[in-house]
């Protein structure tokens, strides 16, 4: 399938125009490029759990969905369409329907790191072919920036705030990519609004796969982070080539890099303009930031020895 | 009335239970394994591994999980059941909302099991009662041969275009799901017809008429919800209606509920569930002694059908109501006799009320309980006083 923009910018949008995400929103536009991947000749049925693109885009009476769309609670888009998908494969054998559909999920990080680990888990497990992509905004931005399993250490949220006890989140993330890699399904893949072309790849490959597959894809959030609206992209950019977000993948077990930073970034370049991170730059907090960098390094040399690529 | 059942069988109630769904052939069935519901998946995973059904069986790895499933098949125009019972059904709580929320014809046993804590796992009605709110329909069964017919009557209901909503089977937990019982089963191109084919006017699987299923409502929620109440109300003559066309097949009456010798009952005891048996012994025990002693069974608890049951009590003195839950209100007793009692807010004649909540978390209802009770009753019919409302039968204190 064709990644050309010529080609791509034919294909209809399944998300249209008209919801009210936030304008400098990065979750419509990973949608919207994650639906590029989507094969031509296919019928979709999109889920998502509770979040900010669930109420942005579904407002009764109206519906910025170009296909069926189901959404039911928060912490169970998986099993939801786990459902769905186990009825077309009943309907179909028996001869009720005759399209070919897919079906995709798009659940934030609240919904997929944290209250829909175990429904995810349970649906990669039992091998429903979906396409289930985390859009992560590291907190939990419908509710109002609170701190969520996909939170850098460091960050402020309005639930792991700074104060004279506190330098604002003091864990690190959970490596969500890393746990679903555990189940062993087809394809797994971290990705970012700021690579389109890796994005739109990424998604032909997991609507291909045979059974479940996963994006992880950065969306950043203006509101929370704390940056200007333009530069959405410019920070998920950042992320990248700080290797503070590694694009890669994992094809039926197979460690790919799929993007290697030209020149790695010091950490800071990608915190500095966010202001979620402002307190870290206080003298007093020159040891966290320190820290922030030694676990990007780390994380950083652990996929690149998993991918074949370490030094 | 001749005999028109095929096979007539001696099994538990959860193979009736699995029996009924082999029959009705589901499109998908979503379940989690709980005490003393386990039977009911194991059973309908035999069938559906020997391929006696279209069925797509989905096991979760939760109750929860197992609802979300359902809501997801049913949406896509798939005929979905599951089954559940105790903390199960707890852990699908907003879910249950969402099922019926959604209007989402569907087909749940729920068989009847304590809450926790402490930890129990015999039968009382505390799990489904707590979802009494739920939007959901449910109906009561009294033994293995009811809770096989109610599921496929369920079917019927639940789909009904006045109706849609979901429906819950209740059976109690090891005495009827545990027991062998005598079942009368229906030939199974008969209970094919009677249940059809599931005919979903909205799917999400039709390319030429994508839904938005569960949108985002803020001004329209409280019309929604008004819809939901008038679909419940709804039931009663749909329950039965299919009760009318269910008899054709097989023989047996259901309706909204049974009753016995209310014709010309001086005091009348309600019940649910498997505790029925014994207190109909009693009753007719009483009867043969020439005491107009009355009874009636509840079948359907939700829709509650309250003028029907005003109705059958007009000229009864006293009514005894037999829960095997209660409301933690403080005193107030059970659930079936703070709505029996409200539905006769209204009436100039009200008849003395008393309340007997009875085996929680399995404690058995014997013939000896229930001889004591209607000793209490008859005693508090003849003075027109009760000198306790609330009676906790067979309670040690």
């Amino acid at each position: 399938m064709s990644t050309k923009l010529k080609d791509l910018v034919k294909k209809e949008d399944v998300l249209t125009s008209g919801h009210r995400l936030c304008a400098g929103c990065g979750a419509p536009v990973a949608v919207r490029q994650i639906l590029m991947g989507a094969p031509d000749d296919v019928e979709l049925v999109v889920a998502n759990p509770t979040g900010c693109l669930e109420v942005s885009t579904t407002i009764y009476p109206y519906s910025s969905w170009n296909a069926s769309y189901i959404h039911c609670a928060f912490e169970n888009v998986a099993s939801t369409l786990s459902g769905s998908e186990a009825a077309y494969r009943s309907l179909k054998k028996q001869g009720k329907i005759k399209d070919d559909y897919r079906f995709v999920a798009f659940g934030g990080d609240g919904g997929t790191y944290d209250i829909g680990l175990q429904a995810l888990s349970g649906a990669l497990e039992r091998g429903h072919r979906m396409v289930y992509v985390c859009y992560n905004n590291e907190a939990y931005m419908n509710t109002g920036i609170q701190r969520s399993g996909a939170t850098m250490k460091g960050a402020w949220t309005s639930t792991s705030p700074h104060g004279k006890d506190s330098y604002g989140k003091t864990e690190n993330r959970k490596d969500l990519t890393g746990i679903v890699a555990a189940h062993n399904i087809p394809y797994v893949a971290q990705a970012s609004i700021s690579n389109w072309r890796d994005v739109v790849k990424k998604a032909q490959k997991a609507f291909a796969a045979d059974g479940p597959s996963f994006i992880n894809i950065l969306a950043p959030c203006h509101r929370g982070w704390r940056y200007p609206m333009e530069e959405t992209i410019e920070l998920a950019r950042l992320a990248v080539q700080t290797c503070v977000w590694p694009l890669y993948e994992i094809e039926n077990g197979k460690w790919n890099l799929t993007t290697k930073p030209k020149e790695k970034k010091p950490v800071e370049e990608y915190l500095k303009p966010q202001g979620r991170f402002a307190h870290l730059f206080k003298d007093e907090n020159r040891e966290v930031l320190k820290s922030i960098q030694e676990y990007v390094d780390k994380d950083w040399e652990r996929i690149k020895r998993l991918c074949g690529e370490a030094e | 009335m001749a005999v028109i059942n095929s096979k007539t069988v001696a099994i538990v109630g959860n193979e009736a239970v699995a029996e009924a769904m082999r029959q009705i052939n589901p499109d998908v069935v979503a379940a989690y394994p709980i005490t003393p519901q386990t039977d009911i998946v194991q059973a309908f995973s035999a069938i559906a591994a020997d391929g006696l059904v279209d069925t797509e069986l989905v096991n979760v790895e939760s109750e929860h999980s197992a609802m979300s499933a359902c809501i997801g098949a049913a949406s896509s125009g798939a005929r979905v059941m599951t089954a559940t019972c105790s903390q199960g059904l707890g852990l699908m709580w907003e879910l249950l909302y969402i099922a019926s929320g959604l209007r989402l014809p569907m087909v749940m046993p729920n068989v009847n099991r304590s809450l926790s804590a402490p930890i129990n796992i015999h039968c009382d009605h505390s799990d489904s009662m707590g979802a009494r709110d739920s939007g959901w329909i449910q109906l009561f069964s009294e033994n293995a041969q009811e809770a096989y017919d109610n599921i496929i009557q369920a079917v019927r209901i639940s789909e009904h275009p006045d109706v849609y909503l979901p429906v819950m089977v209740l059976m109690d937990g090891f005495i009827i799901s545990h027991a062998v019982d005598r079942v009368d089963l229906i030939d199974d191109e008969k209970v094919k017809n009677f249940v059809g084919e599931r005919n979903a006017p909205f799917t999400m699987l039709d390319p030429n008429n994508p839904v938005c299923v569960g949108p985002f409502v803020h001004s329209y929620y409280f019309e929604f919800k008004r819809q939901q109440e008038e679909a419940m109300a709804n039931a009663l003559p749909v329950i039965k209606n299919v009760s009318d066309e269910f008899e054709k097949i097989s023989g047996r009456t259901y309706g909204l509920f049974e009753t016995l010798g209310m014709e010309d009952a001086e005091f009348a005891v309600i019940a649910q569930g498997s505790g029925a048996g014994t207190i109909r012994h009693q009753v007719e025990c009483l009867r043969s002694n020439g005491i107009r002693a009355g009874m009636i069974k509840l079948r359907s608890f939700r829709p509650f059908p309250a003028e029907e049951l005003i109705k059958a009590l007009s000229g009864v003195k006293t009514v005894a109501v037999f829960d095997r839950s209660t409301t933690f209100a403080g005193g107030m007793g059970g659930p079936v006799f703070n709505e029996l009692r409200s539905s006769f807010y209204e009436q100039e004649a009200k008849p003395l009320m008393v309340n007997y909540v009875y085996g929680l978390g399995g404690r058995d209802l014997s013939v000896e309980l229930v001889k004591k009770a209607m000793e209490e009753i008859l005693e508090m019919n003849s003075s027109g006083k009760a000198e306790q409302k609330i009676n906790y039968l067979g309670l040690r204190e």
